[in-house]
């Protein structure tokens, strides 16, 4: 096919996926965290329970006036949501959804997805930085502090995988998962890497991608009680739906690359070939749900750290745990 | 025709540029649909209410430079990691692997004592 061609109708493709998977899990959210708190959620926009509640505040954001504050610097305090939106839009180029079904299959991969997203601190930080408050002040540094503790064990675990794949390429960690594990009776039997030894790994890629995503328990830097809304404070109408809106495709996107590297991705036991094509979407989506259920679950019942304790917590344990996962996984890869 | 290479840049670089277009969209019709009547006390840094004492770009605690050096150093770590790994399998080929995955362990420690030398001078308790 055409370059140009295939190239615009995955941009559509996966912009529709981040857009209205974004405002599918906001809905989610509202409606799984009532009831998790014996209340409703949203109930009359729309007619039936309350669907269109996300749009409609969309559209309410949409007309409001996009306050900044006279001492503010303008242009950093209007180019932060570009950086971070540019940032959690790009990291989709390489998630895959089936064989073909993948904006790019890029070499690097992994390494690609974790150092695009760690571009979105940049954007938290002249959010805050410009904001000409001490509320957004103290939120972006306590926001760039959080996130850059936990991206080491999210790096980290990372590397574990790569070490057990052999590659970087999310379709090759994917087919690398695939492949047969062992032979029980004939039956070929393949895992995810879940299973095959990474389960530390996963669970500290969720926890630290909690972190990432400044979510319960850990959301020092947005901290209503103590920070307002922390380097969000001053941010009104359009510009915050913006930040808003990347917070809710970060939170897929991150489901999504767990679902690969953990989960086995879009791989089908016994299934090969172009079909996977076509079946591999929807299992992505079941995995992707899956966790961004668990993301909402843990939002919705956990109280929050204190700022120090979240630092202990990433400096103390999971840093050294995710070495440690490293040495084990790079010695079981060399012994067998 | 665009060969692998290159494509690869171009797609990234098309997608960066469609996350910037979505924002500017989206802020150029809320300038289309928004008002727009600045005030004097709108444009006011927001402190709970009362007139804000003192600027918005107060001194903070310089604490946090310490786990942006920290981070500095693991950071770096991170990134030889990766390379290593792709090549586990390659020196393992030729039956260096052990070779290899000490080295790595001799590189890892010397950085977890570096941690260890932190934790133990108390960076990470705040009084």
């Amino acid at each position: 096919m055409n370059f140009w061609l295939e190239l615009i109708l995955k941009l559509v493709a996966i912009l529709g996926f981040v857009l209205t998977g974004a405002l599918v899990v906001i809905y989610a959210e509202l409606k799984a965290g009532s009831h998790m708190q014996s209340r409703i959620g949203p109930y009359y926009a729309g007619g039936r329970w309350g669907w269109a509640q996300p749009l409609a505040d969309g559209l309410k954001f949409l007309q409001k006036e996009d306050l900044a504050p006279a001492a503010a610097d303008r242009t950093v305090y209007g180019l932060a949501p570009y950086v971070v939106m540019m940032s959690t839009i790009a990291v989709f180029v390489v998630i895959p959804f089936g064989p073909d079904m993948v904006g790019r299959d890029l070499d690097l991969g992994i390494y690609f997805v974790l150092a695009v997203s760690s571009l979105s601190v940049l954007g938290i930080l002249m959010a805050g930085w410009s904001s000409a408050n001490k509320y957004s002040l103290m939120g972006g540094l306590r926001a760039a502090a959080q996130l850059i503790a936990y991206e080491l064990p999210l790096v980290l675990v990372s590397a574990a995988v790569v070490i057990q794949a052999g590659t970087m390429s999310l379709n090759g960690i994917v087919a690398s998962q695939a492949q047969t594990w062992f032979t029980v009776g004939g039956v070929d039997v393949s895992a995810p890497f879940l299973i095959k030894g990474q389960i530390i790994g996963f669970t500290i890629f969720m926890i630290a991608s909690v972190a990432e995503l400044s979510r319960i328990p850990f959301d020092m830097p947005i901290a209503e009680s103590e920070l307002t809304m922390g380097y969000l404070t001053e941010y009104s109408g359009i510009r915050f739906t913006m930040f808003f809106l990347g917070e809710y495709a970060a939170m897929i996107s991150l489901s999504a690359i767990a679902a690969t590297l953990y989960l086995g991705g879009y791989a089908v036991p016994g299934v090969s070939g172009n079909i996977l094509n076509v079946i591999g979407p929807g299992v992505m989506l079941a995995k992707i749900s899956l966790l961004v259920f668990i993301f909402i679950w843990i939002r919705w019942t956990w109280p929050r750290l204190r700022e120090d304790q979240l630092q202990h917590l990433a400096w103390r344990w999971l840093i050294p745990i995710s070495l440690a996962n490293i040495a084990v996984i790079s010695i079981f890869k060399v012994a067998f | 025709m665009l060969n692998q290479y290159y494509g690869d840049y171009v797609t990234v670089a098309i997608f960066i540029a469609v996350g910037a277009l979505l924002v500017g969209g989206a802020v150029g019709a809320s300038k289309l649909l928004a008002p727009r009547r600045p005030g004097d006390f709108k444009d006011v840094a927001y402190e709970s209410g009362i007139e804000p004492v003192g600027g918005g770009w107060n001194q903070s605690h310089i604490r946090y430079y310490v786990f942006a050096l920290l981070f500095l150093i693991f950071d770096v770590e991170a990134v030889f990691i990766f390379p290593w790994a792709l090549q586990l399998d390659t020196f393992q080929a030729v039956g260096r692997g052990v070779f290899i995955l000490v080295e790595m362990f001799i590189f890892v420690v010397i950085l977890l004592v570096g941690l260890i030398y932190a934790i133990r001078k108390g960076v990470l308790k705040w009084e």
